[in-house]
């Protein structure tokens, strides 16, 4: 069951007025790191999913939440189809980002999320030019329906729906290099959070509905060929599964996840990326959260994951580090 | 806080509410089937069905009747009748799928085989991974299932294919078209008034040999020798366009077997040229190549080298000594082009810099154009796009099938022909790529594993855009300023010199104009 903690501080923009924040409240800074870590893995870069927001937490009422993550990602094997290889005219490829992110409660259940990354590729062999930009905005919002006792302990469950899309017109047909796959999402997702002292286990699954994306090029072949430049894009399931600790100042998960396509096709031998390929991925990972205990309007996020089984995905190992500031409006 | 609360019956409703109207309504609001361009447009009408093409000048066949096809029995024969009673049959018991299949090869059966060709170039054009010692495997078509596949359909390979299918595929249609004059038996529609002209357009055209069956048969000829993993697809689809000829009422089963045995006896003719073209030639050999380095050492050049890791053989660089279409072998030893920039001169230094200027801070516009172009791995081809381009045009154009085929025929053979002067002047020259001399240019699609000078994409499109200007002139404005741009795009994709490009487009022109010259005086103009 959760503490309330109650911890008391000095307001940055004035000494006349004590603001109080329940620090287990201050968790859902770190929904956005999901949201960027998910497709992380994917073989081409990270795109962000608003719909990936999976922590069993909410801002309270009138709090609102504003940082930045820097993010990291990189991978010199990969998966075409199946098969774990290299490849010397890549030799490691890096996709770095970093992402803007913001959350606000509109009430203790009911909370909007908005983020935008600007990401940057990479490749340290080859002869092919890195890209970077402004890649896909998300929104979502986040309810809590329901939240009872359960066996000593307190279930939680949450919905939210997500909607992205790239806010600038990049291209989506140079993979690995290109920033994103372009597609506008929708997104929903059910959470449930166990918390039993201080120990807490969260189970969230989330389908993510594509839309189709055009290409530069007025044909392509995928397993046939399409004398179109539209291409439809699959969709997405996302499982994740967090067990960690809440603490008054810390939370502390290990976290496994794993995103699958729903159709998309194999890179055949020695053929490079495709939007529609299917991309699938699971990996495992750490995340911390750190508050400071002398001034809890500040939050820092740290953590880091790893690839463990993919298919068209990159091999990625990921780390990420933030700091978010919570006002109390 | 609901810490404490039991379930809110209420509440789990609406998740549920939500949870249903998401999954339902989404994908139901948001169709994702994609449809090609040409998977909708209509039946083939011939606003002249070129009834003198019997006449025209062929490629390879010495005359239009070299290959003899029997009288046909007169419409009233018992065997004529039971050929009237399958169509019939089949127009009794007609499925959705053969009213597809017949939409589909209605629209026109040489833009439909250009289309498979291109599926087929798109399919194959991979190049083959590394063996463990750092050497490539070369496709063989002596065990073409074995890894890496046969063939690899790049861009001089995918050149040479289209060409000899399309001008295999001209020739037996000037054979059919004088044997349906000579003939002149109706289609079943107009010998019996119960059958009906389904899908079709009805026209004048007599039905013996069917075109349709001459296009079949002598297209899964040709592909035997290009595509040889893909002979049972291929005669699938000869099977689907024969079957749509019957049903649709267009033909009668004896000018399907007529007109199929007669393709497939073209197709030798090219099948035999095919085979001593020196094609079979064209990889060389491990001395053949490092004779290219040091040719280049020994004029004072710098060589190409290949820029993948690790080193790839140059690509087919003895294409440049296959037997051309349109014109003989000296012809084409005039139309090689003046050497490129000296590789240690200002020129080149400064062309080099041009390119890095464009390359420094690519723009979405500068990208796009590239991307458009780009006609890679794993793409038709730029000859391939260049078909798309002309067929696109020519679909509006109600052209017989006759004159479809001699306007691709045409056009592939002057790609092909484009093709084999560009290869020659690359390993002529065996220039280096920008990236080579300067390795901070970093390219916007993938870099060809051959040498620089002079530009493939601009000789391809030199030449089909001379050739398309003069088979279109309406739209000649319109195909320079694509050649322009397809040419261009190699430069600010960091691929290729300024200079590179410019040469390819004129060379390019000078071989689409032997395109025109036959174009001329081939009778179909």
């Amino acid at each position: 069951m959760i503490t309330e903690n109650k911890h008391t501080y000095l307001s940055p923009k004035s000494n006349k007025s004590f603001s109080t924040i329940k620090l287990t409240e201050m968790h859902t800074c770190k929904w956005i790191l999901w949201s960027m870590l998910s497709p992380l893995f994917l073989l081409m870069c990270y795109q962000s999913h608003a719909q990936v927001e999976n922590d069993g937490v909410m801002m309270k009422k009138k709090q609102w939440c504003n940082g930045a993550t820097y993010m990291y990602s990189g991978w010199d094997h990969y998966w075409e189809g199946k098969l774990n290889r290299d490849n010397q005219n890549i030799g490691r490829f890096t996709s770095q980002s970093v992402v803007y992110m913001t959350n606000y409660g509109i009430t203790d259940n009911l909370n909007v999320l908005a983020s935008l990354p600007y990401v940057w590729t990479n490749m340290t062999a080859g002869t092919l030019h890195g890209l970077h930009g402004f890649q896909d905005v998300s929104l979502a919002v986040k309810w809590k329906p329901l939240s009872f006792a359960v066996a000593n302990g307190k279930l939680s469950l949450f919905a939210v729906g997500g909607f992205s899309t790239p806010v600038t017109n990049y291209v989506i047909d140079f993979l690995p290099l290109s920033i994103g796959l372009g597609s506008t999402n929708l997104s929903g997702r059910i959470t449930a959070d166990y918390q039993h002292g201080i120990f807490y286990a969260t189970a969230s699954g989330a389908y993510v509905w594509r839309s189709n994306v055009k290409l530069d090029r007025t044909s392509y072949y995928d397993t046939q060929l399409h004398l179109t430049n539209e291409v439809k894009m699959p969709d997405m399931i996302n499982f994740n599964l967090n067990i960690g600790i809440r603490k008054k100042y810390l939370v502390a998960e290990a976290l496994l996840e794993n995103m699958t396509t729903l159709g998309g096709f194999d890179i055949r031998r020695n053929d490079g990326p495709f939007v529609s390929n299917k991309m699938n991925s699971t990996y495992v990972g750490v995340h911390v959260k750190y508050t400071l205990p002398f001034f809890t309007h500040i939050e820092l996020v740290g953590g880091g994951s790893y690839t463990i089984a993919g298919r068209n995905a990159g091999q990625a190992i990921m780390f990420h580090a933030g700091a978010y500031y919570i006002f109390k409006l | 806080m609901d810490n404490h609360k039991f379930p809110d019956m209420k509440k789990i409703g609406w998740l549920l509410f939500f949870t249903v109207v998401a999954l339902v309504l989404i994908p139901i609001a948001c169709k994702k089937s994609i449809t090609d361009k040409t998977a909708n447009i209509p039946a083939l009408v011939s606003g002249n069905p070129d009834l003198n093409a019997g006449t025209w000048k062929p490629v390879l066949l010495f005359r239009a009747d070299t290959f003899p096809v029997a009288t046909p029995a007169a419409t009233n024969t018992p065997g004529y009748i039971a050929d009237l009673n399958e169509i019939k049959g089949y127009q009794h018991n007609l499925t959705s799928d053969q009213k597809e299949k017949i939409k589909y090869w209605a629209a026109g059966g040489v833009l439909r085989w250009n289309e498979i060709m291109r599926e087929l170039v798109a399919k194959y054009n991979l190049p083959p991974y590394q063996n463990a010692d750092g050497t490539y495997p070369i496709p063989s078509a002596a065990n073409p299932f074995a890894y890496p596949l046969f063939p690899f359909a790049n861009p001089p390979y995918a050149a040479r294919a289209y060409a000899y299918i399309s001008a295999a595929q001209y020739d037996a249609l000037v054979s059919c078209w004088f044997y349906k004059t000579k003939y002149n038996r109706a289609a079943p529609y107009k010998v019996d008034s119960s059958v009906q002209a389904i899908g079709i357009n009805k026209s004048d055209l007599p039905a013996y040999p069917s075109e349709a069956a001459v296009l079949a048969g002598v297209t899964v000829e040709m592909m035997k020798l290009f595509f040889p993993d893909e002979i049972a697809n291929i005669q699938q689809k000869l099977q689907e366009q024969e079957l749509a000829a019957i049903i649709s009422g267009t033909a009668a089963r004896s000018d399907i077997s007529a007109g199929e045995a007669l393709g497939r006896q073209v197709a030798q003719q090219f099948v035999a040229r095919g085979r001593t073209d020196n094609a079979g030639k064209a990889v060389g050999t491990p001395a053949d190549w490092a004779n290219f380095e040091t040719a280049a050492i020994a004029k004072g050049e710098i060589p190409w080298l290949s820029l993948e890791l690790p080193k790839r053989n140059p690509m087919l660089p003895f294409f440049g000594n296959v037997k051309p279409f349109l014109f003989d072998s000296l012809t084409a030893v005039s139309l090689l082009p003046a050497p490129p920039p000296s590789t240690h001169s200002d020129q080149m230094k400064k062309e080099t810099d041009e390119v890095y200027n464009y390359i420094k801070n690519p723009d979405r516009n500068q990208i796009k154009i590239v991307q458009f172009w780009a006609d890679g791995v794993g793409t038709y081809t730029p000859p391939g796009h260049w078909d798309a381009i002309a067929a696109e045009d020519f679909i509006k154009m109600n052209l017989s099938e006759v004159r479809w085929a001699r306007n691709m025929a045409l056009l592939n053979m002057a790609l092909m022909d484009a093709a084999i002067i560009c290869w020659k002047t690359k390993y002529y020259y065996f220039n280096p790529r920008p990236t080579q001399m300067n390795p901070s240019i970093k390219t916007l699609t993938g870099l060809p594993n051959f040498p620089s000078y002079i530009s493939g994409h601009s000789t391809f499109s030199g030449a089909a855009a001379e050739l398309l200007s003069f088979l279109v002139p309406e739209n000649a404005a319109k195909y320079q300023a694509m050649a322009k741009e397809a040419s261009l795009s190699r430069i600010i994709g960091g691929l290729h010199y300024p200079s590179d490009c410019s040469v390819g487009l004129e060379v390019g022109k000078n071989v689409g104009d032997y395109a025109v010259q036959r174009a001329q005086a081939d009778g179909g103009n």
